[in-house]
């Protein structure tokens, strides 16, 4: 998609450089993962129309975004971390933290357009300590960022630990609007912040500096340093990224749900971490585009579809499939890295 | 002095001491015997970190080898979970032999998962935490498809004992956990194991050239680390009498590598301490425990212990405490015995 020609290659140099035959085919195995997971959604899809009434209806499709605006908005966020190698567990925690405090401040009564700047400030602030801690103190990422899924949850439940709805007029204007796209296909506006949060970040990777930088600290953080690129700057600004598109989740979090509460979003890093992965970007690094994420995204969206439409399994099985498939798109990633490697 | 200020266990050691020295005068019964136990809250919390200093334990060996284990929680879960529907269906819950019995399936069934997390590192070589990533994700739909999605009670004493009795006037939890450390470290320390261990943390495939079975050592750990989590589950259910699916071990892969690192483990392998995991397990239960009795509101919970964790992961920084200290400490040749 929008995401061609612009990954520096990540530290696998090829073995014969001046054979210029072999670059014909390298450059298709960087997209066998998102290719596998395409067709993947695809053959998902096919078996859900044939298999269930009323599956084959656009608004199924269309509904997918709005149901996982959330989980797309935060897994966005997640790629750039986990592109540059590292990785971040307070998404979640940042989600229940952004709710908890919307809804306080709104119930407070605050301007609503004070309140989104104020939350997804605050997202980006945390994000940018934990990026701070991580470049300067060393501190391992699973670490700060684990730390950070502390505090963030430890400052939600201390605003309030119960459940608060949100009655601001601006809020519920929102969550109640709705758009048209087609004859009878209605969809949030939510679903379009998601989605514009996809393209934006789809652009910003393919055709920015910032973008090349992600790649390079991702595919040897030692050798961007030496080659004089902003590793620290770039490396902070993609967790204060990961916090701002969290807090941005919280913020259509309770616009969906028009309340705040403190247990939201938990375990929601462990699905977008899932997502990214079933997308085909590697956890070492380096490798990965935000248009494999939205399709992770949309397969772990259709299997829950697809459960839901069957009616009679239990909601266990979610997990498990999402798990099976976690497992089948390593291996493939796993055997694909090999062959490169050969 | 010095020394035992670089130390990188002293300043977890600090915390824990005082910790302890406030639930002393906090709590109106720190240790006291009654019935023949020991009862009071220092016991309360040696019987309660008992799961943690196992998970962590196993966590300790996985980390030793330059991995991580998500599973844990898990596994914890599964583990309760096929215990208490085997006791369930037993026609007399009571019966020693039979739950002996079922405890070991439940073992065996936690150290097959292990066993499975091991191949999927070490034979196929993915990565291990999205190796461990998925039977995190898929364990936990596994207990609760074993569940049904309910909560199985169960009235068995002898199962109830791994969790709340004594022997000994020790809770039976402490101790089984605290017989896992000493043969753990035995076998660490007493033996090339450890040795072998760090080995391959610090490079898989230096420690194969020397002739060392990588392989099969990190398979090992990974089942270790499984039988444990599983032992760990089965305290966790015993203690409420019940399998909880959902609640089982919840996060607890984080206290544990939280544990792991106070206890001054590095996350990248090659060098481990079991002491140290050990005291970060008791610091973090510790941690629990006196939030509740010094009386910080159970909302504030959690984020003052954010605050601590955030203390504790600066404090052991060496670059953060370069940076802080460094400044305000003479140079070292002139007067070396400044506490930083």
């Amino acid at each position: 998609m929008t995401t061609i020609d612009v990954t520096p290659e990540t530290g696998k140099k090829p073995e014969s450089p001046a054979n210029p035959r072999r670059r014909v085919y390298r450059p298709n195995t960087k997209y066998i993962p998102i290719l596998a997971t395409l067709a993947l959604l695809v053959i998902m899809y096919t078996s859900g129309v044939v298999n269930y009434e009323n599956f084959g209806q656009p608004s199924v499709l269309v509904n997918l975004f709005r149901d996982n605006a959330v989980l797309l908005v935060v897994a966005v966020g997640m790629t750039f971390v986990i592109l540059t190698g590292g990785i971040d567990l307070s998404v979640g925690a940042v989600i229940s933290m952004t709710t908890t405090l919307t809804a306080t401040l709104l119930q407070g009564g605050w301007p609503p357009l004070v309140v989104l700047v104020l939350v997804l400030l605050l997202g980006s602030l945390l994000g940018a300590g934990q990026g701070a801690v991580i470049h300067y103190f060393k501190v391992e990422p699973f670490i700060a960022t684990l730390a950070g899924l502390f505090l963030a949850r430890g400052i939600a439940l201390f605003i309030n630990q119960s459940s608060i709805p949100i009655r601001d007029e601006t809020w519920k204007a929102i969550s109640e609007y709705r758009i048209e796209i087609a004859d009878g296909v209605v969809t949030k506006p939510i679903a379009i912040v998601a989605l514009a949060a996809v393209l934006i970040a789809a652009a910003v990777l393919a055709w920015t500096r910032f973008g090349r930088n992600v790649y390079a600290i991702g595919g040897n953080a030692d050798s961007a340093l030496l080659m004089g690129l902003p590793v620290g700057r770039t490396r902070i600004a993609v967790y204060t990224l990961s916090g701002f598109c969290a807090a941005l989740g919280g913020v259509l979090f309770s616009i969906n749900s028009t309340s705040g509460w403190a247990l939201q979003g938990n375990g929601l890093e462990l699905d977008a971490i899932a997502a990214c992965v079933i997308g085909g970007v590697l956890l070492t690094g380096g490798s990965g585009y935000v248009f494999g994420t939205l399709l992770g995204v949309m397969v772990t969206g259709l299997i829950q579809t697809i459960i839901i439409f069957q009616g009679d399994l239990n909601s266990a099985w979610t997990r498990i499939i999402v798990g099976v498939l976690l497992f089948a798109f390593i291996v493939m990633q796993r055997l694909v890295t090999r062959k490169v490697k050969q | 002095m010095t020394a035992i200020l670089k130390n990188r266990l002293f300043w977890p050691a600090a915390i824990l001491v005082v910790l302890l020295v406030v639930n002393m005068f906090t709590s109106n019964q720190f240790v006291t015997v009654r019935d023949g136990h020991l009862f009071g809250t220092f016991i309360d919390i040696l019987r309660g970190s008992a799961p943690l200093v196992l998970v962590a334990l196993g966590m300790t060996l996985v980390i030793a080898t330059g991995g991580i284990d998500l599973s844990v929680g898990s596994v914890m879960a599964i583990s309760g979970a096929v215990a208490c529907l085997l006791i369930s269906d037993l026609g007399n819950q009571n019966s020693v032999g039979s739950v002996l019995l079922i405890i070991g399936i439940a073992i065996l069934v936690s150290l097959v998962l292990g066993l499975w997390n091991g191949a999927l590192v070490a034979v196929i070589g993915i990565q291990p935490i999205i190796a461990t990533l998925i039977l995190m994700v898929a364990g936990r739909g596994i207990a609760q498809l074993i569940t049904d999605g309910q909560i199985i009670n169960v009235q068995s004493g002898p199962y109830a004992t791994i969790a709340s009795g004594f022997f000994l006037a020790l809770p039976v939890a402490f101790l089984i956990a605290a017989a896992a450390v000493a043969l753990i470290t035995l076998l660490t320390r007493r033996t090339a194991l450890g040795l072998l261990l760090e080995s391959v943390g610090g490079s898989p495939t230096a420690s194969r050239l020397a002739g060392i079975g990588a392989r099969r050592i990190t398979i090992m750990v990974y089942v270790v680390s499984g039988g444990f989590a599983g032992l760990a589950g089965l305290i966790y259910s015993a203690n409420i009498k019940s399998a909880d699916s959902i609640s089982a071990g919840n996060l607890i892969e984080l206290d544990a590598i939280l544990a792991v690192v106070i206890g001054g483990t590095a996350l990248i392998g090659g060098r481990f301490s079991i002491a140290g995991t050990v005291l970060g397990a008791i610091l973090i239960q510790t941690l629990g425990v006196t939030v509740v009795a010094v009386g910080v509101p159970a909302k504030a919970t959690l984020l003052f212990k954010a605050i601590v964790v955030v203390a504790l992961c600066l404090s052991q920084s060496p670059t953060f405490r370069q940076k802080v200290f460094g400044r305000f400490k003479p140079r070292p040749a002139v007067r070396a015995e400044v506490p930083a």
